[in-house]
């Protein structure tokens, strides 16, 4: 049967818009790349256990480490993950729980505005909630703002992972006689962990590189401090104050943090996506 | 003498029985009554638990109105001072107390919407390519998880690298075209957002499109429709508020996006001319200004900004969420 | 082990580590060891970045000389204003005194000591030209303006016979934030350009009717450092620490002054008022570098609030004090004018003039 040209041209089309779609697709990927390559070749060499150790140098002179930045981000995560997992799993617990009740419809509404609030309008108010009435800048006021940041992602993973369990898991557990807070905690949980567990890491990721609500809480510090109480510096910061600057040493000492913090952040998302493949969360 | 005796009533058959039969009365007694104590607990308990989880999801109401709260409060201030007017006002000037957010304004939306007709063409490609093309296999998962890794990156560090990077380029192109080679702007903001907004609209376009029914589709080809074709009049209508969605989320990124536009912007409060021009959005000026507005209706203009931005972003994701949830529930 | 018993060790663990970083680092950190945790041995400052590259190197010495730690974050003079007005910091930095807004939004009288002096540069990033460039007032104010477009320009080569110009457009770098080094910079102009003063005025941040904005002294010289034909204004130590061209300007004796230690020095040396705010821009010294500026510390008269202790009091002016004598040496250096004489007796009477509850803090 002849093929009239009729036909051959929708063919073509069709072959051709697949050769595009195709072409722009991996064609998104390679400015990442890029970006990878680029930021791990000018930072890898400027990481070194001096770089780690040592504390920024005044300006002019050469040397000087990002240690204040690194202990100060871990601080820092680490005390804005102790204020959010909490809140977010209970948080999540409750709206997996409660389907059509009053408040879990506001309650989640509220969680999906805050997932969409700009991370520069959390700085303000947590400057204003806890800056100002504490009279200073502080890395817990930091830790606060990235916390609210956290809490919707972590809120998330847990009520679609835990709505994802059967029902007859709930059921059994009922029937054995066990009370409700033992059929979450003992229950429910354990069986949800990994799903769980990637939201909050996924989470951790997210507020690793946030700049914008550390600028007037945390304020910055150049010296290895470790009190929550007064400001401390962390690696977004130092990026951004450093790239800004026209010091050449200074540039060196962004690149090697971005470096840092580009891989820290990557692995954290590769190993949740290792550990999800069994559980698909949508966020 | 005694503990003989004793032992006798003890060990004696019948005091056994009875002692044992008593002693288990004794004994279910006490284990009913530890189980009403220990059921009496429990429900304590279970009632304590409960009422923390729903005074979680509470705080969570509260926490967001208390945001909204303080932002118009502490705009009150500019408000009174500035009324109305502020949102077209096209003057920034902090000396002399005139605040006008439309340079400001502009610029959002300017390099918001530039990056997303940018973004759109290479996030439909990935959400089509995954979705209909290749939803299965090993390199369209590996290709669809570098594009989610896009969405990781910290925006300081697309920032640091436009700035070292991209800038340098972009002034080189201003050059060949002619306009004068700041390579700073809105044009190379928008290059840089652009990158960064292609996850959002890439990951939901695709699990829509995954949703449309086969036999739709198979009836399609069974009339002798081309792939394209098939695309183009069965997928793409019947995803299409899907796919606005997706754009919404990704504009909804773009507004509230801080740190990779202040660092490649140019931070002029001035009305941008062109596309190659410097200028500002609302989140990079608050950013550079917050922390030396010194006095009380500066920082009032600047938080009214922020209230401004938080309202736009928070409106648009809604719309985009609510889309959304038509199709997943 | 069970999952629930695992989370947990998990979540003893970390807490139990973080509890010993926190005090261990705290511990670590305050250097000697002393058994109370109130001996707080930082002190917070925030404000001007003209001077922040000799701050940092004063800062740097002062920790070794005696362990005081010095968090100065260098966010713009405007910036320093208002975080001392929030009393979120002990001490500002500005290279502009405070105006008659900021006096009055802030709650208790503020004193201004003299810390050092400096030039405020016109710099510009011309590879291809390698004679220092003259600019004069008019010229200045022209190009800030954007009256003046481009290098070519008859009146730039006019005053500058005999150097080839290129014929690219001149591109403005100003400041983003609030800042003393604008200030110095606006006032300037106002005082030799009519135009100017109509039209844009003087002040912390004003409305630039050309330019890309920098944030601080560093942005903008990042700024004319990526630009080529790019032209601003900055303190003479960051255009000497990025090896920037800057051109020298005509003063109002009519000679043409390269800014130095020497010239900025010249036009330091005139009475300093008892509240140690005085504009150091057009000076008559005729060879007096006319952008000159003094930056100043600013600390409240009265410094017993927010629970603060007598010992950081102390500390802190005894560090103010040793910044405007023994500081004084890292000056050369750096490329910012040591103090005039009149200025540190200035200075020391102010500090002494500081009282906590209503004494004099230093004798």
């Amino acid at each position: 049967m002849r093929v009239n040209s009729n036909v051959k041209y929708r063919i073509g089309k069709s072959t051709g818009f697949q050769v595009l779609t195709i072409g722009l697709a991996f064609a998104c990927v390679v400015p990442l790349i890029f970006i990878l390559i680029y930021i791990i070749e000018a930072g890898i060499t400027k990481i070194n256990w001096h770089f780690i150790t040592n504390l920024p140098k005044p300006v002019g002179e050469a040397g000087g480490g990002v240690a204040n930045a690194l202990l100060g981000s871990m601080i820092i995560i680490g005390c804005a993950s102790v204020i959010a997992i909490p809140f977010g799993i209970l948080c999540g617990i409750y709206l997996s729980e409660n389907k059509t009740s009053k408040l879990a419809y506001w309650s989640r509404l509220c969680v999906d505005i805050l997932q969409g609030v700009p991370s520069i309008v959390v700085g303000i108010v947590a400057y204003f909630w806890l800056v100002k009435p504490l009279g200073g800048f502080s890395a817990l006021s930091g830790s606060a703002a990235l916390a609210i940041m956290m809490l919707p992602i972590i809120i998330r993973s847990t009520e679609e992972t835990l709505l994802m369990l059967p029902d007859s898991l709930r059921e059994a557990a009922y029937a054995l006689g066990m009370p409700f807070h033992r059929v979450i905690l003992k229950v429910i949980i354990p069986c949800g962990i990994s799903g769980i567990l990637s939201g909050v890491m996924l989470s951790v990721a997210r507020i690793a590189g946030e700049t914008a609500p550390l600028l007037f809480t945390a304020f910055g510090n150049p010296y290895l401090s470790g009190n929550v109480l007064k400001p401390m510096q962390s690696l977004p910061l130092l990026i951004f104050n450093y790239a800004t600057s026209p010091y050449n040493d200074w540039h060196d000492l962004a690149w090697g943090a971005s470096c840092i913090l580009l891989i820290f952040v990557l692995l954290l998302n590769i190993f949740t996506k290792l550990i999800t493949r069994k559980w698909k969360v949508q966020l | 003498m005694e503990t003989t005796v004793d032992n006798n009533l003890i060990t004696r058959p019948e005091n056994i029985l009875g002692r044992v039969i008593t002693s288990a009365k004794i004994r279910d007694a006490v284990k009913g009554i530890k189980r009403i104590q220990r059921s009496h607990r429990q429900i304590k308990a279970e009632n304590v638990f409960r009422k923390t989880i729903i005074l979680v999801a509470l705080a969570m109401v509260v926490l967001v109105m208390g945001i909204l709260l303080t932002l118009i409060l502490q705009s009150v201030l500019s408000v009174k001072a500035t009324g109305i007017g502020y949102l077209w006002g096209k003057t920034w000037d902090p000396v002399r107390d005139i605040f006008g957010a439309y340079p400001f304004i502009l610029g959002t939306i300017l390099t918001s919407f530039l990056a997303l007709f940018i973004s759109i063409p290479f996030s439909f490609a990935v959400a089509i390519f995954l979705g209909e093309y290749y939803p299965k296999g090993w390199l369209p998962n590996l290709l669809k998880n570098t594009v989610e890794l896009i969405a990781a990156v910290p925006s300081v560090i697309y920032g640091f690298w436009g700035l070292a990077v991209l800038v340098p380029i972009v002034r080189v192109f201003e050059t060949k075209i002619g306009v004068q080679p700041i390579g700073l702007g809105i044009f190379t903001s928008s290059l840089i957002l652009a990158v960064m907004i292609i996850p959002y609209a890439a990951s939901l376009g695709q699990s829509m499109i995954k949703m449309v029914p086969s036999n739709l589709k198979e009836a399609a080809y069974s009339l002798g429709a081309t792939r394209w074709e098939v695309i183009r009049s069965v997928i793409l209508p019947y995803t299409k508020s899907g796919l606005f969605a997706g754009i919404l989320l990704s504009l909804g990124r773009a507004l509230g996006e801080t740190m990779a536009v202040t660092m490649v912007i140019g931070n002029t409060s001035l009305i941008p001319k062109s596309i190659f021009a410097p200028g500002n959005t609302m989140a990079s000026v608050i950013a550079n200004e917050f922390t030396e507005a010194d006095h009380p209706v500066y920082l009032s203009a600047l938080i009214e900004l922020g209230l401004v931005l938080f309202l736009v972003t928070v409106v648009i994701n809604m719309i985009g969420k609510r889309l959304t949830k038509q199709f997943t529930i | 082990m069970k999952i629930g018993n695992k989370l947990a060790l998990a979540a003893i663990a970390i807490v139990v580590s973080g509890g010993l970083m926190l005090t261990g680092c705290n511990g670590g950190g305050s250097g000697s060891g002393s058994k109370s945790d109130t001996t707080d041995n930082t002190i917070l400052g925030a404000g001007a970045t003209f001077p922040n590259p000799l701050y940092s190197k004063m800062f740097s010495e002062y920790n070794k000389i005696n362990g005081l730690k010095v968090n100065y974050q260098s966010i713009g003079s405007g910036g320093g204003i208002q975080q001392l007005t929030s009393m979120t910091v002990d001490f500002g930095a500005s290279d502009a005194p405070m105006n008659g807004k900021q006096d009055s939004a802030i709650k208790a009288p503020v004193v201004h000591i003299p810390a050092t002096a400096g030039a405020v540069v016109i710099s510009y990033n011309l590879p291809d030209v390698k004679d220092t460039l003259n600019f004069t007032p008019d010229v200045v104010a022209g190009i800030f303006l954007g009256d003046i477009k481009k290098w070519n320009d008859p009146k730039i080569a006019e005053i500058n016979k005999g150097v080839k110009l290129p014929s690219i457009d001149i591109q403005v770098s100003h400041r983003s934030d609030g800042s003393g080094t604008t200030n110095i910079f606006t006032t300037y102009l106002c005082k030799v350009n009519k135009d100017w003063e109509t039209k844009v005025g003087k002040g912390s941040a004003v409305n630039w009717p050309v330019g890309l904005g920098g944030k601080g002294n560093e942005g903008v010289a990042g700024g004319v450092k990526q630009t080529p034909g790019g032209i601003g204004y900055v303190e003479l130590a960051y255009a000497c620490q990025n090896n920037m061209s800057y051109g020298k300007l005509k003063n109002k004796a009519g000679n043409f002054i390269l800014p130095s230690i020497s010239s900025v020095t010249a036009a330091a040396n005139i009475e300093i008022p008892a509240d140690g705010k005085v504009s150091l821009t057009n000076t008559d010294a005729p060879d007096g570098y006319p952008i000159s500026g003094l930056s100043w510390i600013l600390v409240y008269k009265e410094q017993k609030y927010n629970d603060r202790s007598l010992d950081k009091v102390t500390k802190m002016l005894k560090l103010v004090q040793w910044m405007t004598h023994e500081g004084q040496q890292y000056s050369g250096a750096l490329n910012y004018a040591p103090l005039s004489a009149k200025a540190v007796a200035v200075g020391d009477a102010i500090l002494k003039s500081v009282t906590y509850d209503g004494k004099p803090v230093l004798q």
